[in-house]
């Protein structure tokens, strides 16, 4: 059986019009339209061109639920296999257009093609839920965007594997661990050799941006203030009824201890990167909740956050732990906790 | 001549039984079994010892395994064993070791800690670790009740090595069909040889944080050390074991350091393309005071050699990030070329930022996997050990083991040397 190719393009190339139509609501129309003419041309041994959506760009901006709910409809309908989006080039609410259909396509499991210029500002969502081709910045690029399209197209509809430099979209930003034929001490003295000859090399980590991170301001009057407890040593009720992660963790857990006045024996840790003998003597070394408790009573706090909050930092992706902070942060935030002691271990 | 030669002899073997002695007959190894069992509940700690055969191909996974062992024995040249450890101190790196190429030692037993990890023989999960392809022979160690965990540690660590001796002797009076020969002399007598070749130098960084994250140096901690100097045939020579330590998949073995894959590719190239300069061993320190002082030693020792380029391997991953590009950061500075090698944490989907610190002076890595890459495998016909323990691993989780099925799904991190960052492995990261 034949794949299904839908594609989706803006009012403008759409052929309804420019500016002026740019609120127009989807509309699914069973022919090839503009562009879409020409790529259904070039992938027609291939798979089966199924029709054309096209939607104002401001509608798709502004009116994000009803569009979703439109291409909802369409995906039932239809069930595609692959779906084109754009190209976009540097139409900056086209792109970001384009990242709308990308990730709702993504999330259902089918792939999703594109086309932009490298700054175009729906790039850098797309990218992740599509294999987007570089484009020139202007529409005047379209006779050489559409033929690499469809050869990218051509190689999906026959589930060929693609990747990034090769087939020449974007990376999509996924490291995936593979086997070189070359062990890693052989390729890091092969690299070595090569800088000490000053010849081209390529590194195979590229050094990631990191967020700096503004300290908060002083608490004003810690006699007033509620302090909570948050750790990443892996602290936890004896037995981890949670299931808490030794390592890489997916999940952050919380434990009210509102009625005690230390840890103690209860509690101890599953992190599986450090010498646990002495947090497991005392997991108060690492949860200080007996020290607070004593600066509660003598009212130098206000008052310690009835839960505290645990997980565990080793081989924890900085993605998860961006997400458990928030997550976290929002309760805490919710609870008027107003100060949080972080212990690392 | 002050050149310290090591020579390593081979003696292959293709297959390995038990039976009345202990011994090599042509390319067969025969191991008497009890008799290995009597001499090794004779140390200290011990109750139990079960020993097994796992080879290549083989439906067989070993969990959870602690270290990794090559048989050998030393013929000719001071010291024997592993010095400090299990036997005297001598100054090793010289003479004529006799290795049983191609066997393992693996340990296995109760779990000590979260870094014990996964062999598979055969299928997916072989293929992500050396030590499918080595013949194994498996250790299951049992110690007396009521130790705590340094002395259970202590206790599993000297029993592998005191049966990769024993049954390393079998090679001494076996043919050896090849031998490495690993010779290097002063820093003046190679820089008068060979004038106009680079001088590299090999920074070796250990975990030194507690229990089961500890390497030993001639029996001493790492993590009471400066960073240290180190002829390469020393640590080919047994002066550097592992403590157990890090995650299963990027924690050096004692097999790793017997057989160091940056040392061997370095002395291929040593009066060729290079001046192998010898090895800095880092101590990788939790405190900032700790990072910064041995950073700063370790690249002034590099300096101090007249490095024009370093390869710095790091062990674990996390804060030892740091102690990585911290290095890196002073000897480029110093106009000291450096490459890098080191494993990510990308997240199961590979999106995630990889590292934990970075310097913009890291312009050369390598990438050795990311241990948190998901794998899952098949159900074994034979299991050594206890998968039940694949809930308490670094890299495995409550679930991981279906007992039903017999099926496995960890994250690399779970597998012996999976992502080694000595490179003694295949992993490596693509970006998609």
């Amino acid at each position: 059986m034949s794949k299904k190719v839908l594609y989706y393009l803006n009012q403008f190339f759409g052929q309804i019009g420019g500016e002026d139509q740019a609120g127009i609501a989807p509309q699914f129309k069973e022919e090839a339209v503009g562009p879409a003419m020409a790529f259904s041309n070039g992938i027609k041994d291939k798979g089966e061109f199924v029709g054309t959506i096209v939607c104002g760009d401001n509608y798709i901006n502004e009116h994000k639920q009803e569009a979703l709910e439109f291409l909802e409809m369409i995906y039932k309908d239809i069930q595609p296999d692959l779906v084109i989006a754009g190209p976009a080039f540097n139409a900056g609410r086209y792109g970001m257009a384009c990242a709308t259909v990308a990730e709702f396509f993504y999330e259902k499991g089918v792939p999703v093609i594109s086309g932009m210029y490298e700054e175009n500002p729906g790039l850098e969502t797309t990218r992740k839920h599509a294999y987007v081709i570089p484009t020139t910045d202007s529409a005047a690029g379209m006779r050489k965007a559409l033929p690499a399209m469809v050869k990218l197209a051509t190689k999906i509809l026959a589930e060929e594997e693609v990747k990034p430099k090769q087939d020449g979209y974007f990376a999509q930003g996924r490291r995936l661990t593979v086997i070189s034929d070359k062990i890693g001490a052989k390729r890091a003295v092969d690299m070595l050799i090569k800088r000490l000859k000053n010849e081209e090399f390529e590194t195979e980590l590229p050094m990631p941006e990191f967020d700096k991170v503004e300290p908060a301001p002083a608490v004003a009057d810690l006699s007033k203030a509620s302090i909570a407890l948050v750790t990443t040593g892996g602290i936890v009720p004896k037995g981890n009824p949670d299931h808490l992660q030794s390592a890489s963790a997916q999940k952050w857990v919380k434990y009210d201890v509102s009625q005690l006045d230390k840890l103690g024996d209860g509690y101890y840790t599953v992190h599986g990167g450090y010498d646990p003998v002495y947090a497991n003597e005392l997991p108060d070394r690492i949860v200080p909740l007996d020290q607070l408790r004593q600066l509660e009573k003598e009212g130098y706090i206000g008052k310690v956050y009835e839960f505290f909050y645990s997980t565990t930092g080793t081989g924890t992706s900085v993605e998860n732990s961006e997400k458990f902070g928030r997550e976290i942060g929002k309760e805490l935030k919710v609870a008027g906790v107003d100060a949080v002691i972080l212990t690392s271990t | 001549m002050r050149v310290l030669r090591l020579e390593i002899q081979k003696v292959k073997i293709g297959d390995i039984v038990f039976g009345t002695e202990t011994k090599v007959n042509g390319t067969q190894l025969t191991l008497n079994k009890d008799s290995l069992i009597e001499q090794l509940k004779q140390l200290p700690n011990i109750k139990d010892i079960k020993i097994d055969i796992a080879l290549p191909g083989e439906k067989k996974r070993i969990i959870p395994v602690k270290d990794v062992i090559e048989p050998r024995v030393k013929v000719e040249g001071a010291g024997k064993g592993f010095p400090g450890v299990t036997s005297g101190i001598a100054q090793m790196g010289e003479g004529v070791i006799k290795a049983l190429d191609g066997v393992a030692v693996v340990t296995i037993g109760d779990i000590v800690g979260f870094q014990e990890g996964i062999i598979d023989m055969w299928g997916e999960g072989a293929k992500w670790t050396p030590f499918s392809k080595t013949k194994n022979i498996v250790v299951d160690i049992t110690p007396v009740d009521g130790l705590n965990p340094h002395e259970h540690e202590e206790t599993v660590r000297i029993a592998g090595l005191t049966a990769a001796e024993m049954i390393g002797e079998a090679a001494r009076d076996a043919a050896s069909s090849e031998s490495e020969v690993y010779e290097l002399g002063t820093l003046k007598e190679e820089t008068e040889k060979y004038p106009a070749l680079p001088k590299v130098a090999y920074v070796e960084m250990l975990i030194s944080q507690g229990l089961l994250h500890d390497g030993y140096i001639y029996g001493v901690n790492s993590g009471q050390i400066l960073p240290t100097y180190l002829h390469p045939n020393e640590e080919l020579d047994h002066a550097v074991i592992s403590g157990n330590c890090v995650a299963a998949c990027d924690k050096i073995t004692t097999y790793q350091h017997q057989n160091n894959a940056v040392v061997k590719e370095l002395y291929k190239l040593h009066g060729k393309e290079i001046n192998f300069v010898g090895i800095v061993l880092h101590p990788e320190l939790t405190t900032m005071d700790g990072k910064l002082i041995a950073t700063d030693y370790t690249a002034k020792l590099c300096k101090q050699l007249g490095a024009d380029g370093v390869i710095i391997s790091e062990e674990g991953y996390g804060n030892p990030d740091s102690d990585l590009v911290m290095i890196c950061e002073r000897l480029e500075k110093a106009g000291i070329k450096t490459v890098l090698i080191t494993d990510e944490c990308s997240g199961w989907d590979g999106t995630s930022q990889p590292l934990t610190d970075a310097k913009e002076e890291a312009v050369a890595v390598v990438s050795t996997g990311n241990v948190s890459h998901v794998i899952e495998l098949d159900k074994a016909d034979v299991i050594l050990g206890d998968p039940h323990a694949l809930a308490n691993i670094a890299g495995g989780w409550d679930g991981a083991y279906d007992e039903e099925s017999g099926k496995m799904k960890c994250e690399l991190n779970a597998v012996i040397g999976a992502t080694s960052e000595i490179g003694t492995h295949h992993a490596t990261v693509e970006l998609y």
